[in-house]
């Protein structure tokens, strides 16, 4: 065993990137994130994982970037809004949220978009209600969400009739 | 908020585990899925000089059937749970509770154990354990010992836990047949800690109920297991006198022990738990 530390060395990748980094014991996801690597999409806005902002994955699966030490994720394999966007894995999503004005002030965005993707690839005939359900974990505070839920669905409906 | 400095220590086996806590002599908290515990400490409601991350010990995590009894590892996500086959089959009850367990992310992460541990009065795994009348495991440096889930919710995040021991899993009973789960909360966003939530498992065959165990959340301290209604509904029909038999008698059972919290006065949560005591008798008759 590993003695008690208070900084570790890490290995990841992040966005099919490579990274090492020494990190301290008390940084989260987001905070290595956005201060060391810059990747500064993923954004903090409650720091105890009420609004989602911060929504990341990690080995595929949608987490919360505040609630997870950066040196838990030593050997994992992190994608931010920043490589989803790039790689174009969510450009569908992405013109269907422009198309719906399903943001205003954008801060909230990187982390509805994260979060709609797992569903999008998931379970890309969800209805309304279990979209809404799926994207309850995050908080818009200006657009509302009556147009994330339009985009959202709109963007399903268009992976369903592609897969069928 | 950011969390105050602390060591973090990731052993690979109990003993290591057992060693540490020894060290930090309640200075040091067990990080399981710390989707709890990693809010507090950004929160800094807590600050623990040790973190002690068990998420190494394989052994804790997972989901064995045997024979009439299902076993959950304390490492067990809730996503596991949510989608776990042998849970939709074994244990409804639970099954039913996972999409009221935060959010997607969340659950990816969050873990059975940690859930159980924390004991937060309106967290829904604690109150289904109760419900189902599951045997928790604990360990220690000498050994281990099971302790009823309805004896080990003490207070308000207080439970049996002593310092120096950890949460190994529990063991619930499977399904038997006739028997039927019912889960309802109330909140204000999907996902959010209830306001007021039942988790409730009964017989219902030949038109009459048996065996019921309603254990309300988000009401009192602690999960409470509603002694009175299980009474009213003992050999009694689905009928409108039964359901205000019911929910009379858990407005009598959780009386003593509700509490308000900054939203909601006591007497507002036990108005909706005898809402949900309603509509749990009905949703218990499966129909």
């Amino acid at each position: 065993m590993a003695a008690a530390q208070d900084s570790f060395d890490i290995i990841l990748t992040v966005n099919g990137v490579p990274v090492s980094r020494r990190v301290e014991a008390r940084q989260h996801l987001t905070d290595f994130l956005r201060e060391e690597l810059g990747l500064t999409g993923s954004h903090l806005g409650c720091e105890h994982g009420a609004c989602g902002a911060c929504t990341v994955r990690v080995n595929g699966e949608i987490v919360r970037g505040c609630l997870m030490l950066a040196l838990q994720a030593d050997g994992a394999c992190v994608e931010t809004i920043e490589g989803l966007s790039e790689s174009g894995a969510i450009a569908d999503l992405q013109r269907a949220f422009h198309e719906r004005n399903a943001l205003q002030c954008g801060f909230c965005t990187p982390g509805m978009l994260v979060a709609a993707a797992e569903l999008l690839e998931r379970r890309p005939g969800a209805t309304r209600e279990e979209i809404r359900t799926h994207m309850a974990g995050n908080y818009c505070r200006c657009t509302g969400y009556q147009s994330i839920v339009d985009a959202v669905e709109a963007a399903c409906r268009e992976r369903a009739r592609q897969r069928a | 908020m950011k969390a105050a400095a602390f060591a973090y220590a990731k052993p690979s086996s109990l003993a290591e585990v057992f060693d540490l806590l020894e060290q930090c002599s309640g200075e040091a908290r067990i990080l399981a899925g710390g989707q709890s515990l990693l809010a507090a400490l950004n929160m800094r409601l807590a600050a623990p000089a040790m973190l002690i991350d068990i998420n190494g010990l394989a052994e804790l995590d997972g989901i064995a059937v045997n024979g009439e009894t299902v076993r959950i590892g304390a490492l067990t996500r809730h996503r596991s749970l949510e989608r776990s086959a042998e849970i939709a089959r074994h244990l409804p009850l639970i099954r039913l509770a996972m999409p009221h367990v935060a959010h997607a992310a969340i659950r990816n992460r969050g873990t059975f154990g940690g859930s159980i541990a924390y004991a937060d009065p309106a967290a829904e795994l604690p109150a289904c354990s109760v419900a189902l009348d599951a045997m928790f495991r604990i360990a220690g440096r000498r050994g281990e010992r099971s302790v009823p889930a309805r004896q080990f919710f003490k207070g308000l995040y207080e439970t049996d836990l002593q310092p120096g021991e950890v949460l190994l899993g529990a063991d619930f009973r499977a399904l038997r047949p006739g028997y039927r789960a019912a889960f309802l909360e109330l909140t204000r966003r999907h996902g959010d800690y209830a306001v007021a939530g039942v988790a409730a498992h009964a017989r219902f065959e030949n038109g009459r109920f048996a065996d019921a165990s309603l254990a309300f959340f988000g009401i009192g301290a602690r999960p409470v297991l509603a002694a009175r209604a299980r009474a009213a509904l003992e050999d009694s029909p689905y009928a409108p006198e039964t359901v205000a038999a019911v929910q009379s008698a858990v407005g009598a059972d959780l009386e003593a022990c509700a509490c308000g919290d900054l939203y909601h006065a006591a007497t507002t949560k036990l108005h909706l738990a005898r809402v949900l005591a309603g509509r749990a008798v009905h949703a218990l008759t499966g129909a």
